[in-house]
């Protein structure tokens, strides 16, 4: 139990003491690894014995400390660990430690070497609390650590504009859902009056039938929390339309794209889904308008990922579609598989961008499609790990992707009514992930190589620190999703998970749909490999003429939705001009302007009365002269 | 018998023409003088009621301000000089350095 408390605070130290001697002195510099590295592999381990123990033995409580007692409000500080925590534990430790590894063959020679060592045992530290979280309040504490850190690494660079501008964008979008999440908590707090999950959980039915009036529409007290909770995760888990960020956030270091996109970050607004989901399941409504946000979220991120010429584009946007996927599946109340897709996502997607920094490593940085091809020979081993990522990815099976996605799919039939239509749009997203996927591959490793001369002299495969990880993953997105076969008795998945996230159980009735499902989705997986091999390998000219024909429907594939044009007119040019007019006239002229205006009226009157004073002395006799006759005076008529 | 009025006016006059003396006047040695006009106004006062309340105490204070007005025209001639050779005037109009 006792141990338990070191998983958190092994990367917490370890942030603490590169931070620390980076501060003073020359500090630990290029090893800084010696630290970090050993640090998070003590939680790895760590979090192994906890998943064990929990398994065995039930949740694990341990109280930190009590932070803050206000009347009938308490708020700690500790550690919850239920199967869902311990499941996500692995996660984390896994992805971070591969992360780490990886990192001191990624970032060699790098100036900010120990600091960004530091971030990263930060990060970590950050994740594992929120998930370890016992009330809402430390949830949503390190949910903006979290989102702090992400700034702090997408910045590494800060050098650069366009990364201080994506950090900053990655900031203040998700302050747009934390503000929502914020006055969920708030909302709940003010019916049940207490922040802990049983509390909440147990108390929150009560007031089903309660409304409250917002935004001038009457509506229900929890569907309005679940919302508000949901928008919280809409900004973290970059839903559309706070999708927004994520793409951008490719500024940031590669290895820091993997913990964001596979572990640290965008998993945290589903595992909030999943970990808040009796709250939700109170709500038909707010269920509803999560499944349909995710729906769509991964249909419009596929397809924008479709035509992207930058290589960690291209999975970025594949992240916001799969997160849809998860998200969908948490709205039609089957986050079992959302958590499960969420897991074997964690370990494709953290290898898919591993691989994406190995390629872009060996180019010297270059990140354009177009300025690659024919790697296969020169980098096999990324070549090989690249393909595995991108199988999972498209969900050919046995892969770990082909099992996690396939429940959520299932799920999303059996459902019924709406859920066809949800079965639908994922399919078809399927299709879209398939056909992107392999047109990374090809673009990339196949074909005619259309590598910069100059970086072709420098064009080697990555040292062993960088493939040992991407083996490692590799391995894992083979084998993940075998943890969660749809076969009864071979699911371990849902014996781990069910009983914390649907205590009711899963109703098996429709299983005989099972096999035609899978099979429809492996067809249409297939479909989009082939599709992309006929495009990118046997006609090379096809999608150029399929471009032009479609230009219409290219361009807005290629511009991303035109999202960001939209938000730069509607939101970021109006609010900057506001601010420019605030601080002209506000700031300059009236804050300054009484400031300045104090100073200056005092300087006016100075010299004004300064003239009273000519040096010479008859002037001042003849004042005190007059003055005393005139007080004289005064003084003998009043008597 | 002079009546005391008599006495008291005639110290006003004195007295007035002292301080118009310094007010108007620009000759720094002038403005001494007329100082001492004022000073000796008083004197004039003092013992004009030293006679009509038949108390000693006015006459001898005269003497003590014939001194300190002796000590102060020494002061004041010594200025005088100094000034004279630091800015070869005596014309009060231009001693005025003690402005901004």
């Amino acid at each position: 139990m006792r141990m338990d408390a070191l998983i958190p605070l092994l990367p917490f130290a370890a942030f603490a003491v590169i931070g620390l001697s980076d501060l003073v002195g020359r500090g630990l510099r290029d090893r800084a690894h010696w630290i970090a590295v050993p640090a998070v592999l003590g939680s790895l381990v760590l979090s192994f014995v906890a998943f064990g123990s929990v398994l065995s033995g039930g949740p694990h409580d341990l109280t930190f400390f009590t932070w803050a007692v206000s009347g009938t409000f308490r708020a700690s500080i500790g550690i919850h660990i239920d199967a869902l925590t311990a499941v996500m534990l692995l996660l984390v430790t896994i992805v971070s430690s591969l992360v780490h590894i990886y990192t001191i063959g990624y970032m060699q020679g790098d100036r900010g070497y120990a600091r960004f060592f530091a971030y990263l045992g930060l990060f970590t530290f950050s994740m594992l609390m929120l998930v370890m979280a016992g009330n809402l309040l430390q949830l949503y504490i390190f949910w903006e650590a979290v989102g702090l850190c992400s700034y702090l690494l997408i910045a590494h660079w800060y050098e650069r504009p366009s990364a201080a501008a994506a950090a900053t964008k990655a900031f203040v979008v998700n302050r747009i859902g934390d503000f929502g999440f914020a006055i969920g908590i708030f909302l709940i707090f003010t019916r049940v009056g207490s922040l802990d999950y049983d509390r909440v959980f147990a108390e929150l039915p009560k007031h089903l039938g309660e409304t409250v009036s917002f935004a001038g529409v009457e509506m229900g007290v929890v569907t309005l929390i679940a919302l508000l909770l949901f928008l919280g995760a809409v900004g973290k888990s970059a839903q559309f339309p706070l999708h927004v960020w994520l793409p951008d956030a490719m500024e940031g270091p590669t290895p820091i794209s993997a913990l964001i996109h596979a572990a640290t970050m965008v998993t945290a607004g589903v595992f909030m889904l999943a970990r808040l989901g009796p709250i939700f399941s109170l709500s038909h409504a707010a269920m509803g308008v999560v499944a349909a946000v995710g729906a769509g979220t991964a249909l419009f991120a596929a397809t924008i990922a479709l035509t992207q010429n930058d290589i960690k584009r291209i999975v970025a946007y594949s992240t916001v579609s799969q997160l849809g996927y998860m998200v969908m599946a948490c709205g039609l109340g089957a986050s079992v598989a959302g958590i499960f897709h969420l897991l074997t996502h964690g370990a494709f997607k953290a290898l898919l961008f591993l691989c994406c920094g190995s390629v872009i490593h060996a180019l010297s940085g270059e990140q354009d499609l177009r300025k690659m091809g024919g790697l296969k020979s020169v980098l096999p081993v990324t070549y090989w790990t690249f393909y595995i990522g991108a199988l999972a990815l498209a969900g050919i099976p046995p892969l770990a992707g082909f099992f996690s996605k396939d429940e959520i799919l299932f799920r999303a039939f059996v459902s019924g009514g709406a859920g066809i239509l949800f079965w639908g749009v994922g399919v078809a997203t399927a299709f879209l992930t398939a056909f992107y996927s392999f047109r990374l591959i090809y673009t990339v490793f196949h074909g005619p190589s259309k590598v910069d001369p100059k970086a072709m002299k420098h064009l080697h495969e990555s040292p062993a620190v960088m493939t040992v990880p991407l083996v490692v993953l590799a391995v894992l997105s083979v084998t993940a999703g075998w943890a969660g076969l749809p076969v009864s008795g071979m699911n371990g998945i849902e014996a781990i998970l069910g009983p914390v996230l649907s205590p009711g159980g899963h109703s098996e009735t429709a299983s005989g749909l099972l096999l035609p499902l899978m099979l429809v989705s492996i067809v249409v997986a297939l479909a989009g490999w082939i599709t992309a091999r006929y495009f990118y390998l046997t006609r090379p000219e096809m999608p150029i003429r399929l471009a032009e024909r479609a230009s219409a429907l290219y361009r807005l594939s290629l511009n991303k939705w035109y999202m960001d044009e939209l938000y730069d007119r509607l939101v970021v040019r109006p609010t900057n001009r506001v601010a420019d007019r605030l601080w002209r006239i506000l700031d300059v002229r009236a804050i300054d302007g009484a400031v300045n205006g104090v100073g200056w009226t005092a300087l006016a009157w100075a010299r004004t009365m300064r003239l009273i004073q000519s040096g010479q002395l008859q002037h001042y006799a003849m004042v005190m002269a007059v003055g005393t006759f005139v007080i004289l005076a005064v003084y003998l008529v009043a008597h | 018998m002079v009546p005391l009025s008599y006495y008291v006016i005639l110290s006003l006059i004195v007295f007035m023409i002292g301080v118009i003396g310094v007010l108007i006047r620009r000759n720094i040695i002038v403005l001494l003088l007329s100082i001492e006009l004022m000073l000796n106004a008083a004197n004039i006062n003092f013992v004009a009621f030293s006679h009509y309340l038949q108390n000693i105490t006015g006459q001898v204070f005269v003497f003590f301000v014939l001194t300190v007005a002796a000590a102060e025209v020494v002061v004041g001639l010594a200025i005088i000089i100094a000034l004279y050779r630091g800015k070869a005037t005596i014309n009060v109009e231009d001693v005025n350095l003690m402005k901004w």
